[in-house]
């Protein structure tokens, strides 16, 4: 497989087209349709919009739990349909908004989960070897969540477990990062930590990084590229100054926000008329 | 892998003083050069004894369930009509391994109890029970739901009715010897697993309770036309039916041991093979599916996988209820949620259980026997409901 890095895009969609059947949401003719858009390598891409806009539906198609009727999907520049769902998981990580678990695994256990793509498939013993459990143990330490390792799931709390989705996520050694609402249940600090930690992943590392938001001031501060969807469609993709403006999200969300200067970055910041 | 920038940590140093990284580090993009480079990793793993299984943990958790179920057989060849001191069960065993049928019929009566009633059942009780608890452990898993099991789903009573079905036209008894009523009762279980599966489609996250329902209608579906079954079946043929519907364990023939055997070992193989996909399953299938996890194909071949071993199963000791839910349970509490240490251990465990619920059945009222279903059913029935109520306080279905 050619893999060539420095092509500039880590996804590259083209003509997408994309609607849930019957089974789905039901409200007819919704979905993608014709999607054009691209993943720059390397780079933060916020992906906001209003209520069931599709974000979370392109994560999925991104990572292959969705398939799309026509179009193509390009990861480093290979048809995804081509790519096997290990090798997707060895190149894309991809974080939930939620995860229930009715099981007892610790936290050390769903980490190590994050090796799967690793191993050989069908292979039912498979210790996890040192090189593994090292990769745990750092990445659980760079997500601050190194002490619970022998927590269950079900006793930490959420702010907790979303840091050890994301160790879990970093332990796939991935070249793309996936969040689905990353800071969704979290606290003012953690909110912050999380959105520095990704920053510096993605720096440090030349770390691709997707985010879905709903909020709109810390894909604002976190992001390089913005994508604004509405029904389906690309409303507006640009960086924060271009995307995050007040006729825009008027027109999107349907309402009036106050739109003006972060103090110290100078990114666009939303707040509400009240 | 050349210059692919891939998500790589760097070493210790880095990690704690977030000091930018170094160029060559960047496209090394190899584990094992950092970690040789850091070399504390004995320490590091001793550090994090329960972090992962390893090799010894499982070894010495297996081998320690093993002494327990070889101790609680020996101590269940000791009950019954005749009660046989464990001096006695231990001269005949090894009277009989050493030499054969001679040293069995050397041991007199107390020998042929010992190698052919007691030991042929408890066997069979064994394998039954370590068969049903591993085919509860991996239903829970796939369909992320503690109170699944094979009893509760109506995939036994599919396969009962299977088998029922063969009985009553007379084409279960033999094909070129081997008996075809665990291949009929196999049929039954699929059709019923197969319900169960469109349902879990249907449902994207599948509640406890619409579960539960399915497998309540699935009961009182195959339930109905087991009765109906037997009312026309005649009053002999009728009553043979009704006690192997009970879950009735026997002393069984030596191929029947050998068939079943076959057929347990082929479905726990798969299952114990697919032990790492049904940790991840547990997950969801969206996340399972990031992972890299085939999940449509797993879940077909761990659902044929156990209506085929329920089949089996179903067809010669007929139903027995709650033991792939007790368990599991039980045997997740204490030894954690990965399948490939949990898997093996409920299925010894299962079979202990059933071995002494089988030697309760047949010793309570003697010589009366009870059917052992009724006695894990009254183990199980109260358990089932302490779970439901348990759970709806604690976890959001």
């Amino acid at each position: 497989m050619s893999r060539q890095s420095g092509s500039g895009a880590a996804y590259t969609i083209q003509s997408l087209t994309f609607t849930y059947g019957r089974s789905g949401r039901g409200s007819g003719g919704w979905g993608f349709h014709h999607l054009d858009c691209e993943v720059g390598e390397g780079k933060i891409l916020g992906i906001i919009g209003p209520n069931g806009s599709g974000k979370t539906t392109l994560l999925k198609l991104f990572i292959k739990i969705l398939k799309p009727q026509s179009g193509m999907i390009r990861l480093f520049g290979k048809d995804l349909t081509e790519v096997s769902q290990m090798e997707v998981a060895r190149l894309v990580a991809f974080v939930p908004q939620e995860s229930q678990q009715l099981f007892p695994f610790t936290i050390g256990e769903l980490v190590l989960m994050g090796r799967f793509p690793y191993h050989r498939p069908f292979d039912g013993l498979g210790w996890e070897n040192p090189g593994d459990v090292k990769l745990a143990r750092r990445a659980m330490k760079e997500m601050d969540v190194d002490h619970l390792a022998e927590r269950q799931i079900s006793e930490v709390s959420g702010g907790e477990r979303q840091r050890a989705l994301l160790a879990r996520a970093l332990v796939q050694e991935p070249r793309v990062l996936l969040l689905d609402e990353p800071t969704a249940f979290l606290d003012l600090n953690h909110q912050l930590d999380i959105a520095r930690k990704l920053r510096r992943l993605n720096q440090e590392h030349g770390l691709t990084v997707v985010i879905v938001s709903h909020d709109l001031n810390l894909a604002s501060q976190c992001c390089d590229h913005l994508m604004l969807l509405h029904n389906g469609a690309i409303i507006r993709a640009g960086t924060p100054q271009e995307v995050i403006r007040q006729e825009v999200l008027k027109e999107v969300y349907g309402c009036s926000v106050i739109v003006d200067q972060h103090p110290q970055s100078g990114n666009p910041r939303v707040s509400l008329p009240v | 892998m050349g210059n692919i920038r891939k998500f790589v940590f760097q070493d210790e140093q880095d990690l704690m003083s977030s000091s930018p990284v170094r160029e060559n580090s960047l496209s090394a993009g190899s584990l094992d050069s950092g970690i040789k480079s850091i070399g504390l990793l004995e320490e590091d793993i001793r550090e994090m004894p329960t972090l992962f299984l390893s090799a010894k943990r499982w070894l010495s958790v297996i081998s320690g369930i093993i002494l327990l179920s070889l101790l609680i057989v020996l101590v269940c060849l000791t009950f019954g009509a005749q009660p046989i001191g464990m001096g006695v069960v231990m001269q005949t065993l090894v009277a009989g391994v050493r030499d054969g049928q001679a040293g069995i019929e050397s041991a007199g009566v107390p020998g042929v109890i010992v190698w052919q009633v007691r030991l042929p059942r408890i066997l069979l009780a064994f394998l039954v029970g370590g068969s049903l608890a591993g085919v509860g452990v991996a239903l829970q898993a796939l369909l992320r739901n503690p109170l699944a099991e094979p009893f509760v789903l109506g995939i036994s009573s599919g396969a009962a009715f299977g088998a029922t079905l063969a009985m009553l036209l007379g084409v279960g008894n033999t094909f070129l010897g081997v008996s075809t009523l665990p291949l009929w009762a196999f049929a039954g279980g699929l059709l019923a697993i197969m319900v169960v599966y469109r349902i879990s489609v249907a449902y994207r996250m599948l509640s406890v309770h619409t579960l539960l329902l399915a497998g309540v209608i699935l009961n009182a579906l195959f339930s109905a036309l087991i009765m109906f079954a037997i009312s026309i079946a005649d009053p002999t043929q009728a009553f043979k039916m009704m006690l192997w519907l009970m879950g009735t364990l026997s002393v069984p023939e030596f191929w029947t041991l050998v068939t079943l055997l076959v057929y347990l070992a082929c479905g726990f193989l798969i299952l114990f093979w697919l032990a790492r996909p049904l940790n991840i399953l547990t997950l969801g299938d969206e996340s399972a599916r990031s992972l890299g996890v085939e999940v449509d194909r797993i879940k077909k071949l761990v659902f044929v996988t156990s209506a085929l071993v329920t089949g089996a199963v179903v067809s010669i000791a007929g139903l027995i209820g709650f033991v792939g839910m007790v368990v599991p349970h039980a045997v997740r509490m204490i030894v954690g949620a990965d399948h490939r240490l949990l898997l093996p251990v409920a299925a010894l465990a299962g079979g202990a259980f059933l071995t002494v619920a089988d030697t309760v059945a047949r010793t309570a009222l003697a010589p009366t026997e009870l059917p052992v279903g009724v006695v894990t059913a009254l183990i199980g029935g109260p358990f089932f409901i302490y779970l439901l109520v348990q759970r709806r306080a604690g976890v959001p279905f």
